[in-house]
Order: C-alpha cells, then sequence, then structure tokens
C-alpha cells in the first residue's frame, strides 16, 4: 500500500508571537519550528499502519520554503520512506485554497491508497486544506479521525470521527484522505538510526512548473483570500487577584463575579 | 440585482442551533446593510420542523431541503445540496456558526466552487468591501482579510455575534428536493455515537471550570465537577492534565485541544502555558485560582485567588450555592 502523509513546518506552539507594525506576517526572528501537532498525529498512524499491515511505502510531503525540509528531515527518520517538498517563490501570497491545488497537483498520479494530514496546521488554523485536497483529487474526505483501521485485502477503511458532541464510526472505500485528531495514537521520537539513515534517504523538490500550474493558480494571484493586516490582540483584564484565607477569598470572588462582572 | 446573503443554519432536535441563530444574526445584519434579502438554508432528514422555527428569525426565504439520505451527517450528500442550492440562486454571502459539521462542509464546499472562505471569524466590516477579522496562531495574532470573488463563506466563531431573534414575521419556507450522484455515497456511516454526558462540551458552554496539572490526580477533579454542577458549566482540563491521562482530549482546551470563548472561564491548577492562554484567551471574563501567586495565569486573569485549590474551589462551590440559594 502506499500512503502519503501532508506535513507544516509551523512555529513552535510554545513560541510567543510578535508582528512588526505593517507586517502581514509575523517576525521569524528567534523562532522554532517543529512538524504541525496534528500532523505528527497523522505521521504516526502511517508508522502504525506499516507496523500492522507490514509493506506499506510512506511519503512525507510538505509545501514551504526550502527550510521546510527540515519537517520532511525528521519524517525520514521516523520511518518514511521518501518525501516531496513542494517550493516554488511563486507561492509567495498563496492561501490554503493555492497550497491544496499544488498539494493535490503534487499527490496526483501517486497512486496513494490513503492520504494522511493534519485536522489543522496550528500556524493559519484554516482547517482545510485536508479537506481541499481531497476535493480536487476527487476523493472521500474523514476528518478528525480518533481511530483507523484498514482491510487491506477489501479495500476499505473503518474511521472512528469526531463531530460536534458526538461521534461517527464511518466505512469508506480506498483511496480517501483522513486528517487527525489528537487522541488518535502517540507519536513517537526518532530514533538515532533513523535519524543516521533518513541523512542518506532522498528529498525531491517539485516547483511550480513540475506540477504543471499555470502562474494564474499560484501565490497571490490564484489565492481566494488575502491578508491586508496582521495584529496581535491585546485585551486589558482586571488582575484583581485576592490573597489570605479560602474563608474570606471564596465570598469576596462570588461577589466579584456576580456584582462587578455580572456572569453569575 | 444585488445578491442574497444566506445563513447555513444547523439543526438539532428540530431547533435551530444556537450558533446558526448567531449566524442568522450576523448575515441579517449585512442583508441590511446592503440592502438585499436574507436567506437560510435547513439541511437534514427532518429539516422542515427547524426551518418552520427559523423562519421566524427574520429570514425573506428558507430553503429546506429534507431527505432520509440526510439522517446522519456527511459531507457530501450535504455539500451536493448545499452546493446544488448556492449555485441555483449564487448568493453574495454564505454565513456559518462555527462547529465540527459547519468546518468540514464550508471546506469542502469551497473547495468545489472555488469559493473565498474565512474560518472563525470574530470581526466583520461589511458596509463597503467585505473585510473579516479572524485569529491565527491559535488567536496569538489576529489577521484581516478581503475576499477575491463570491461566493464568500464565512464561519463564525460562537458567543462573539449576536444570536438573532424572532422579528413577528414568518418566512415562505420552500422545500427542496435533493439531486444526489452515487460518489455522494462513497462514505458509509455505520454507527453514531453520543456518549454519555451530563455536561456540555467545552466548545458549546457559557461556563468553563478547567482544572490542570495541580489537579495532581484524576479522581480529585470531582471538586472541579461539583463547582462546575453549581454554575452549570463544562469541565475543561489543560494539556498536562489530558497528556497524563486524567482527563479526555476532548477536554482539552489550548493550542492542540479547543480555542473556546466562554462568558467566564475558570482555570484552577492550571499556571498558564501560552499554549493553554490563547486556547481561552477571548474568554469574557477569567479567573485563576492557584497556589503560585506568580503564576503566569495571574497577569491574565480578571480575578483571581492564591491560595490551595483543594480548600478555595470547595468554598467558592458552597459560596455559589449559597448565593443561588
Amino acid at each position: 500500500m502506499k500512503v502519503a502523509v501532508l506535513v507544516k513546518h509551523v512555529p513552535d506552539t510554545e513560541t510567543r508571537i510578535q508582528v512588526k507594525p505593517g507586517d502581514k506576517k509575523i517576525n521569524e526572528e528567534g523562532v522554532t519550528y517543529i512538524i504541525s501537532p496534528f500532523d505528527e498525529f497523522a505521521m504516526e498512524e502511517a508508522l502504525l499502519l506499516r507496523e500492522r499491515l507490514g509493506d506499506v511505502q510512506i511519503t512525507a510531503v510538505a509545501l514551504g520554503p526550502q527550510k521546510a525540509t527540515e519537517a520532511l528531515r525528521t519524517c525520514l527518520a521516523l520511518g518514511a520512506d521518501d518525501a516531496i517538498l513542494v517550493s516554488d517563490p511563486a507561492f509567495e501570497g498563496a492561501d490554503a485554497y493555492v497550497t491544496a491545488k499544488a498539494l493535490a497537483a503534487a499527490l496526483k498520479g501517486g497512486n496513494y491508497d490513503l492520504i494522511l494530514a493534519g485536522k489543522q496546521a496550528v500556524d493559519d488554523d484554516a482547517a482545510y486544506v485536508g479537506t481541499a485536497v481531497a476535493e480536487f483529487l476527487d476523493l472521500p474526505v474523514i476528518n478528525l479521525v480518533t481511530k483507523l483501521e484498514v482491510n487491506k485485502a477489501a479495500g476499505t477503511a473503518v474511521a472512528a470521527r469526531d463531530l460536534d458532541g458526538y461521534s461517527q464510526v464511518i466505512e469508506v472505500k480506498l483511496p480517501a484522505v483522513f486528517t487527525a485528531q489528537k487522541g488518535l495514537n502517540n507519536p513517537r521520537l526518532p530514533a538515532l538510526m533513523g535519524i543516521m539513515k533518513a541523512k542518506k534517504k532522498e528529498i525531491r523538490t517539485l516547483n511550480a512548473q513540475a506540477l504543471g500550474l499555470a502562474p494564474n493558480e499560484l501565490g497571490a494571484e490564484g489565492a481566494k483570500v488575502e491578508v491586508k493586516e496582521m495584529f496581535v490582540p491585546s485585551k486589558a483584564r482586571k488582575n484583581k487577584v485576592l490573597t489570605g484565607a479560602p474563608a474570606e477569598t471564596a465570598p469576596e470572588l462570588v461577589k466579584l463575579l456576580a456584582e462587578e462582572a455580572k456572569v453569575l | 440585482m444585488a445578491k442574497d446573503i444566506w445563513a447555513f443554519i444547523e439543526a438539532r432536535d428540530g431547533k435551530p442551533r444556537k450558533i446558526s441563530l448567531e449566524a442568522i444574526g450576523k448575515a441579517k445584519e449585512l442583508a441590511g446593510a446592503r440592502g438585499v434579502k436574507l436567506g437560510a438554508v435547513v439541511i437534514g432528514a427532518d429539516a422542515g420542523a427547524a426551518a418552520a422555527e427559523v423562519a421566524k428569525y427574520g429570514p425573506d426565504v428558507v430553503y429546506a431541503a429534507e431527505d432520509a439520505k440526510l439522517k446522519d451527517y456527511s459531507t457530501e450528500p450535504y455539500a451536493r445540496v448545499l452546493g446544488d442550492l448556492v449555485k441555483e440562486h449564487s448568493p453574495a454571502v454564505v454565513v456559518f456558526g462555527v462547529s465540527i459539521l459547519a468546518k468540514d462542509l464550508a471546506a469542502r464546499l469551497a473547495a468545489r466552487l472555488g469559493a473565498s472562505l474565512a474560518g472563525d471569524v470574530v470581526g466583520l466590516e461589511g458596509d463597503g468591501e467585505l473585510v473579516a477579522t479572524r485569529p491565527v496562531y491559535a488567536g496569538k495574532a489576529q489577521t484581516k482579510v478581503g475576499f477575491k470573488g463570491e461566493p464568500v463563506f464565512l464561519t463564525i466563531r460562537p458567543n462573539v455575534f449576536p444570536a438573532a431573534t424572532p422579528d413577528g414575521k414568518t418566512a415562505e419556507v420552500v422545500k427542496v428536493s435533493p439531486k444526489f450522484e452515487d460518489k455522494d455515497f462513497r462514505v458509509q456511516v455505520k454507527e453514531t455515537i453520543i456518549p454519555k454526558k451530563e455536561r456540555v462540551d467545552v466548545l458549546e458552554a457559557d461556563i468553563i471550570v478547567s482544572g490542570g496539572r495541580g489537579m495532581k490526580a484524576p479522581e480529585n477533579y470531582a471538586i472541579i465537577e461539583k463547582l462546575a454542577d453549581q454554575l452549570g458549566a463544562a469541565v475543561g482540563a489543560s494539556r498536562a492534565a489530558v497528556d497524563a491521562g486524567w482527563r479526555p482530549y476532548s477536554d482539552q482546551v489550548g493550542q492542540t485541544g479547543k480555542v473556546v470563548g466562554p462568558n467566564l472561564y475558570v482555570a484552577c491548577g492550571i499556571s498558564g502555558a501560552i499554549q493553554h492562554l490563547v486556547g481561552m484567551s477571548s474568554s469574557k471574563v477569567i479567573v485563576a485560582i492557584n497556589k503560585d501567586p506568580d503564576a503566569p495565569i495571574f497577569k491574565v486573569c480578571d480575578y483571581g485567588i492564591v491560595g490551595d485549590l483543594f480548600e478555595v474551589v470547595p468554598a467558592v462551590t458552597e459560596e455559589v450555592r449559597k448565593r443561588k440559594g
């Protein structure tokens, strides 16, 4: 079986985000990058599928600048067989729609049985790319998967997925796209042996031309949504912190909540 | 003729959900500013009942797509129905209330129609050019985005925009007969699992009481639950508590959990790691209870108590009980 895992290289969730006045993107100075946490669940699930099913070829795919190869290198260290970086300066200004178009083009013809991705990337939080890739490849998508079982012989998968306050068990004929929710698995860390092996594995780079994308489909021109402004919001808080015995602070707090904040 | 503004209505037990009334409220405001008609769309196996209810909330027309095949939510049949309606009537904007279902549906259909999609919208300027404000990096930053073509799909955050109220009129309900294609049913819903829950989900709650690492053990959440019971609140948890296996991941508030915005958020034994803070920073009022006076959570709270949560939380519970009589 062939499995593609879509990963995005994003700022660490512990990072304090800063934006220079007038900029439309974050200040990248001093920011460390990681694989988006939900994509780690997707990668782990690919590895678990291989452990359960045996013959599973894993390809990690990322769209981003050259630096995003770090995310792919980590996937290779974890056990991906090969990796594809979709990268072109022409993607500057791309939105999630363009990103999905380009990723779909990179995946097309790859005969993947499963395409796995995180439910959303923790930078733009769009929760769009996995679903849009499915649409562009005319595949079904099952989002927010917390359990996945593949029946290789039948060419089907059964997945549990979260919905609003309930969940569904879903059966689908492969190929299909699945996006991972927390709870699917517990991602492992790369082992030293894997890191050494990863250095020898190939990362192919595909640019816009190789993907057969027209200039008007790329970057800001192809985008459906344009970022006009980015800023760090601030909300003034009251910061009334009470100290003392609970017999005094508890009634005082409840009084403030009822009479000052009026939330009780 | 200027194009209509629509709201997508999610129904539960034959009634529109609160987020859908917020969607219709926002759509109504936009339609009013532009002097265009307001449409509402209800899709489901029992769409008719919810459509009759929604008709009282101010739309000019309600489309009700009812079909037994729409009983369980599945992306593609719903996208087929809404997509066909959008193609037929060409609304300028479709407003959805944020939910897992709405995000799933809006994404699939936006890709299919080449619609301009902005999710989790918390601000909207619509009198001239449409500009939406939406959080990124879990709310550590926000962007203002413009749109390059119609239709525009917006999913709006719950508890941000006021819900529509009945306006004394009743709109016409137009019944729609869905036309499906075989491939809409590539996915088969085998089972629906509704967990036995005495409490609302954190995403839907007006009040949330959360516990973190300071809870020390899973059984200690009983004191959090008692306070939540008194307040009619949902119970949340920090990533530390979820990763320790004390609470289910569905309770996690934070950048890799749920981003919430209740009226009142009570953080107990949560120090305030940035990945948690961003998940609850849009709460209207934040309360922190922690024994460490230097915990970062106190810098972002409205009210705080420095003290042992095992003493403070039961004392607060008792005070709430007394006040509520």
